[in-house]
């Protein structure tokens, strides 16, 4: 009988190993190596004709935070996380309590919002390249309707970061209201059935009782919101380039610009460690303290 | 004040419904007018289908369709197999080592591909893929987001269905094929569509690893036709953009309840 036990443990043993193997090797090269070899080329200096590569240790990191170009990225990218993640969220949280009200034309009013979500992010850019051109675009067409002045939005450093981001809120809030929606649906009836019993106000209902409900959702969505901060830069592409003078250059453009660029790989590997790193503290928190944090039930 | 406020909050939803397509609605308006009438804003100008005949003339659109199109079929067949086998391990077989690797696994989930793209041209180049559609899908096939959310479709399967496909004499990967992939179907169509959503739009990866006109997907193509230095107009840039969104856009508001409940199964775990 025992006999048969081990049998049996050893064949699920290697089917599983056998079920696992492709994912694991392409995971390894695709995930597991080049992580390990971008923190092992950080620690070297770029080769060129007269100066092979070398160790250097800390040399890339200590060049990297010398660069002030490094510090406007870095300043760019927190504005970036900053505007979007909280302005977006409260934007999909209104689109939601909307679409799920009893409103007119709700279907409209719902696929509205979730459109952008199905546009690449480089689409996304062309059609806002029609509002934002100064002279023709149609932001500047209304303006002059109002006797107001041609503004170049993307091409001054003080208005070119704020057109990126209107774009990035626009892009993804309607795909946080989706969740949302979702938990609002969760909601049981009778709670607002007993608030409107008490007389409580449609204002005091949303805060003391819909807006705790959804903190693990609203958490959820931060998450990704701050994901996307560092991911959604395909607009830059398109809109500005970064510029003008790097006011609206975030950290992933950066990394592509030092590495494809400039090629200049080694500073393009310590700084997408850097950004790793942080990636890493976000899960670390989001495992250990937020998910003990919204469990109610 | 109660039917003031019904109606404030219709009036306010329908504004921001309004504002939120705007961008899409003013890129249909000047795709189908002519350049001076667009920028003008000559809201009664004649129609016209001229912009599109440009625009279609002006790169290998086709070309550039059937390759994402091929990108994606290739991507999601990739992923149903790894994702499939690899799911399947972690939800119904107990082995030493697993939990370990499962750990692995979730970590790549917020390692972006995104951010590792230095390393990933370098391996894609060693592997002999640079500029080929393989190169551009393989980084994506083992993803680690796809064997979660297998694991968990496989793991509400009803273990009296594996026993009795066994006593049947179903071999573990007859079980498979047999009785877990037909019964995690929804799932499959929810991760489908997120994932052909996805790649459809991607971007920055694609625009590493290809280098002609063979292998450029739409996006890629799409950024190059509108590259300022072209001086492409407006109208002429606004059609191409239609162009390239219209299938997943017609697509999405054809099945638009499975796509949003496709990214809703997929971020809810």
């Amino acid at each position: 009988m025992s006999a048969h036990v081990n049998l049996e443990r050893r064949r699920q043993a290697i089917y599983g190993w056998l079920l696992l193997l492709p994912a694991l090797l392409l995971l390894s090269i695709f995930a597991f190596y080049p992580t390990m070899a971008t923190l092992w080329s950080s620690l070297f200096s770029r080769g060129t004709r007269r100066n092979p590569v070398e160790y250097i240790g800390t040399g890339n990191y200590s060049e990297l935070f010398a660069d002030p170009t490094f510090w406007i990225v870095v300043k760019n990218n927190l504005l970036y996380a900053g505007v979007t993640i909280p302005v977006s969220i409260g934007i999909a949280l209104a689109m939601a309590l909307w679409a799920n009200g009893k409103i007119r034309a709700r279907s409209f009013v719902r696929t509205a919002y979730f459109t952008p979500t199905v546009l690449p992010m480089i689409a996304a850019a062309n059609l806002w390249l029609f509002f934002y051109t100064p002279g023709l675009g149609v932001l500047d067409q209304i303006g002059s309707v109002f006797g107001l002045p041609s503004v170049n939005w993307l091409g001054q450093p003080e208005t070119a970061l704020w057109a990126i981001i209107i774009v990035t809120i626009w892009k993804e809030a309607g795909f946080f209201m989706i969740f949302y929606l979702a938990a609002l649906q969760t909601i049981p009836e009778d709670l607002k059935e007993a608030a409107d019993i008490e007389g409580t106000s449609r204002w005091t209902y949303t805060r003391r009782i819909v807006l705790p409900l959804l903190m693990p959702t609203t958490l959820f969505i931060a998450v990704n919101a701050l994901i996307n901060s560092v991911k959604l830069i395909d607009h830059l592409f398109i809109l500005t380039k970064g510029g003008p003078s790097d006011a609206s250059k975030l950290l992933l453009y950066y990394i592509w610009e030092m590495a494809f660029a400039f090629f200049d790989s080694p500073q393009a590997a310590a700084m997408t460690i850097l950004v790793i790193g942080v990636l890493a503290i976000v899960a670390a928190v989001q495992f250990l303290y937020l998910d003990k944090r919204t469990h109610y039930q | 004040m109660k039917r003031f406020s019904n109606f404030m909050d219709s009036f306010g939803a329908i504004l921001l419904a309004v504002v939120w397509i705007a961008p899409l609605l003013f890129a249909f308006w000047a795709a189908t007018h002519s350049t001076s009438d667009a920028v003008n804003l000559r809201l009664f100008s004649p129609w016209t289908l001229e912009n599109f005949r440009v625009a279609w003339y002006g790169a290998p659109w086709l070309k550039y369709f059937i390759n994402t199109f091929s990108l994606v079929t290739v991507i999601l067949i990739g992923q149903f197999i790894l994702v499939t086998l690899a799911g399947f391990a972690f939800a119904q077989l107990k082995f030493f080592g697993k939990d370990f690797v499962f750990i692995l696994v979730l970590m790549q989930l917020f390692i972006l591909p995104e951010v590792l793209i230095v390393e990933n041209y370098a391996m894609v180049s060693r592997l002999g893929l640079f500029d080929t559609i393989l190169g551009v899908g393989m980084p994506y096939m083992a993803s680690a987001f796809g064997i979660f959310l297998m694991r968990q479709a496989f793991k509400g399967v009803p273990i009296e269905l594996h026993e009795a496909a066994r006593i049947e004499g179903c071999g573990l990967l007859g079980i498979l094929w047999r009785v877990y992939v037909p019964l995690a179907k929804p799932t499959y169509l929810a991760y489908a569509l997120v994932s052909v959503s996805t790649h459809w739009n991607n971007f920055l990866w694609p625009l590493i690893v290809t280098n002609s006109p063979e292998t450029r997907p739409l996006t890629v193509g799409l950024s190059i036709f509108g590259a300022p230095e072209n001086g492409v107009d407006i109208s002429v840039i606004s059609a191409a953009t239609l162009m390239s969104v219209a299938p997943l856009l017609i697509a999405f508001l054809i099945f638009q309840r499975q796509f949003v409940q496709a990214f809703l199964r997929a971020g809810i775990k």
